[in-house]
């Protein structure tokens, strides 16, 4: 008696865990079933070439460019934020920082990682934007730069704990080997230190590159929701998310060609976040070995 | 300046670089709250709680998105929490080292960096219109609850891997099933751990706003839900509507809702960090 | 300390034929993976005796103890030929439930394990996983085993405190006492006094000399002196191999083997 419900026990947790697969098995099939129909109607070669887009409109454009322009321009300028900003944290935490300080920094970080990104949003649109107008005089109302620095400030945490976990791991006594000769502590931590973790911060940074590039609301709210092909930060843009929640708000008809694009926008944008998370699995695969 | 004067020279610019950058993220987090707060707070008053949402910015309230968040809250609760710890335990506590299992944690692990916004492409053509859920509260929490499954399952694993093996020793060594050590002696001893991450899952999904828009929450909600089947809208999505309206009143209003829903996540995030700081104290094995 | 001579004071019993050995191995080979750490054991052990394993680190005498109530099972990659017989069952052939087996056979480990509860809960942890839910005979059973392994005077005022707050050497004490709930016929020792002080260490050995006419008992330990002082019969492992096994007399002042003579008067190990 004992044994068949230890059994059936088991079979419960191993459905438990077979969710997750169904899920992805979910993501692609869904994906894919709608991509195909939408690309029995749009050519592949407007879809990923096409310099507009405009579904919506009565003349219908199907190139997905301008979105992913508008996803990258917001992302380039988040990652110059975060990168510099996070990475010096991380050094800073890990060579230099007294406990105070770090018992400070790591709860502040914690919490800029929790606040909901429709808040981001609001911030940005609210303050930022025409903060920035002040300065610069012909920002408009939504543009990508302010997205972008505000989503900037919400990556920090993802690089800044997953670089110092990779400094962390670095062995002391390589650190000690820099001290012995008289480095200073910058000396270590640049020539030594992040070299020696440059895999774990690589992988940091390309996580933090999916993280924004799956970011929807601080750019829904801030950047606009106009496709442009364009790098110029100061005007409005429409990122792929964007889009995504523009068409799903929108009264657009369940089985019709306008709908499909939710699923084809929406398989871009899976492949783009997919292949960069196993980048970085992979080079975190290949490159922890050596300090095993 | 001789070479080590100008290192050190460059030491110090470096801390006091590292301290601006620091300062950075606790800039922003104070001027957003004072933001939000210098707008919102005084919007806030029972009637804001307790109105139905309106056309006119003085009389809308965030009733119905309150309830709405509390219906997704308790519902994605109810099913992710088994179908997470579950897993967790099963490749914790029964998984051996095989192909299969390997390849449900890779698995996790790419989930967990999938795009939220996908999660509800996925929710809106499996939960919605394969099984005819449509854009009701039980399609978005079944939604959430995939989204914040991976979590779960991270910080149930990492929990039951911190209970030392001898605690799993002397209970098979007096003949305990595998089922009666989980539930007996790795369950309980693991319990602050797994409930902090639990707290930190849900306190992720109420501030998740684009997988319910796209699953069809709707943006203006002037009912109550009375069912798991009747459409919804939760704060995250009044505050997105609110924010997205040029009348000043609006403005005004998302802010009054960001506070109410930064204090909900604040709370329990505060909440977790207590739990997992006593948890951490009282089992130093 | 003075060697107790137990030869003098004890009788031991001639093995006939037709007796059945209460523990027993039949040409144990243990494999993990490649490595080959038990190396064709064969032995017999009486029922009511102490028997003590000794040998240096890694001889493979904890890994044989454990054969025992199968908790080498719990390790991936581990291979295990030849034959252990428990009251003349095979214990790895027979259609044996492997739980219902190491409920017969309790198991002290090196570093005391008391679950995180109280210690109460403890002791009666064994019978509550067998649905034993009177009050009674928790009851009855909590203050029998707690004074068994002579803990009972110490903790009887509160025994809902938790384990955790016990001393090491009453944390030991009354997980033998939890292992002695189930009533099991024979007790593994797995060095159950080297974290311990030698007080504590003198009192638990005063109690296994106790348990000897009720139970089985065999006990892994590093410290000669202390399996000259308490157990009838020595086995002596080395690298996965059992040199020599006898009478701890013989075994302490007359061995056989050079190893053993080696390894008694210290040359290594």
């Amino acid at each position: 008696m004992l044994k068949i419900k230890e059994k059936a026990i088991e079979g419960f947790l191993i459905f438990c865990s077979l969710v997750t697969v169904f899920t992805t098995l979910g993501i692609i099939i869904v994906l894919a079933t709608e991509t195909i129909g939408f690309f029995k109607q749009v050519s592949f070669i407007e879809f990923f070439t096409g310099t507009e887009w405009t579904p919506l409109f009565a003349n219908k454009k199907f190139g997905i460019l301008p979105l992913v322009c508008g996803t990258l321009l917001t992302t380039l300028i988040a990652i110059s934020v975060a990168l510099p900003l996070g990475l010096t944290i991380a050094i800073y935490l890990n060579e230099y920082a007294h406990q105070k300080f770090t018992a400070i920094v790591k709860p502040v970080l914690e919490i800029l990682a929790a606040v909901p990104t429709v808040v981001y949003g609001f911030f940005a649109l609210t303050f930022v934007t025409p903060l920035l107008q002040s300065f610069i005089p012909n920002l408009s109302g939504f543009n990508a730069l302010s997205a972008g620095l505000v989503m900037g400030v919400m990556i920090i945490p993802y690089i800044s704990s997953l670089s110092e976990d990779a400094l962390r791991a670095v062995p002391k006594s390589l650190r000690e080997a820099a001290y012995g000769m008289g480095s200073t502590k910058l000396q270590t931590a640049f020539r030594v230190m992040v070299p020696a973790a440059s895999s774990g911060i690589v992988v940091s940074v390309i996580l933090a590159i999916s993280r924004a590039i799956g970011e929807t609301m601080i750019v829904a709210v801030a950047a606009g929701q106009e496709p442009k092909l364009t790098f110029n930060p100061l005007t409005s843009v429409e990122t792929i998310t964007t889009y995504i929640v523009q068409v799903s708000m929108g009264d657009v008809p369940r089985n019709s060609l306008e709908y499909s694009t939710i699923f084809s926008a929406g398989m871009a944008l899976f492949i783009f976040t997919f292949v960069l998370n196993n980048i970085s699995f992979w080079i975190k695969k290949k490159f922890q070995q050596r300090y095993e | 300046m001789s070479s080590s004067q100008k290192n050190k020279l460059k030491n110090l610019i470096f801390k006091g670089f590292a301290i601006a950058c620091t300062s950075v993220g606790l800039i922003v987090l104070v001027v957003l709250l004072y933001v939000v707060f210098s707008q919102g707070l005084s919007r806030i008053d029972f009637d804001f709680l307790n109105n139905l949402p309106s056309r006119n910015a003085e009389r809308a309230g965030i009733y119905t998105a309150l309830l709405g968040m509390v219906w997704v809250l308790v519902l994605t609760v109810l099913i992710s929490f088994p179908i997470g710890m579950g897993a967790g335990i099963y490749l914790q506590e029964y998984g051996k080292k095989n192909f299969f299992n390997n390849f449900i944690e890779v698995n996790i692990s790419n989930l967990a960096g999938v795009p939220s916004i996908i999660y509800g492409i996925l929710g809106l053509e499996l939960f919605g219109r394969l099984l005819g859920l449509g854009n009701s509260i039980l399609a978005g929490s079944l939604t959430l609850s995939l989204l914040i499954l991976p979590l779960i399952i991270v910080s149930t694993r990492e929990a039951i891997k911190a209970v030392p093996p001898s605690l799993r020793e002397a209970s098979y060594g007096l003949g305990a099933t595998k089922w009666q050590t989980v539930w007996h002696v790795v369950l309980p001893s693991a319990f602050g751990g797994i409930m902090t991450g639990l707290i930190l899952a849900i306190s992720r999904a109420i501030g998740e706003t684009a997988p319910l828009i796209v699953v069809g929450a709707l943006v203006y909600v002037p009912f109550v839900p009375e069912s798991p089947m009747d459409e919804f809208t939760v704060l995250p999505i009044q505050i997105f509507n609110w924010v997205t309206r040029p009348q000043a009143g609006f403005v005004t209003n998302a802010a009054a809702a960001i506070i109410i829903l930064l204090t909900f996540t604040f709370m329990m995030n505060g909440i977790a960090v207590i739990i997992r700081n006593r948890y951490n104290k009282r089992t130093k094995f | 300390m003075e060697l107790r001579l137990l030869s003098e004071t004890d009788t031991t019993k001639e093995l006939s034929f037709k007796e059945v050995m209460k523990l027993e191995a039949r040409n144990v080979n243990l494999y993990y993976g490649e490595k080959h750490a038990l190396k064709n054991i064969s032995m017999g052990i009486e029922a009511n005796t102490v028997t003590a394993f000794i040998g240096p680190s890694g001889c493979g005498k904890s890994t044989f103890l454990r054969c025992f109530n199968r908790m080498n099972d719990l390790i991936d990659h581990v291979r295990i030929t030849g034959d252990i017989l428990i009251d003349g069952r095979n214990v790895y052939k027979s259609k044996i439930d492997v739980d219902e087996h190491r409920k017969k056979i309790g198991m002290v480990f090196q570093k005391p394990n008391p679950f995180p509860k109280s210690i109460y809960e403890n002791v009666v942890y064994g019978l509550k996983i067998n649905g034993v839910r009177d009050k009674h005979i928790l009851d009855e059973t909590v203050e029998r085993s707690l004074k068994q392994a002579a803990l009972w005077e110490e903790v009887k005022d509160d025994l809902k405190k938790s384990a955790l707050s016990l001393s090491g050497g009453q944390q030991q004490r009354l997980c033998i006492a939890r292992a002695m709930a189930v009533e099991p016929s024979v007790i593994l020792m797995d060095e159950p006094a080297s974290a311990l002080d030698p007080i504590s260490t003198s009192k638990i050995e005063d109690l296994i000399y106790e348990l000897k006419s009720k139970y089985t008992i065999v006990i892994v330990t590093h410290n000669m002196q202390q399996a000259a002082r308490i157990s009838d019969k020595t086995a002596f492992f080395y690298l996965g191999e059992l040199i020599e096994y006898n009478q701890t007399v013989t075994m302490f002042t007359n061995p056989h083997k050079e190893q053993t003579q080696n390894y008694i008067t210290g040359r290594f190990g």
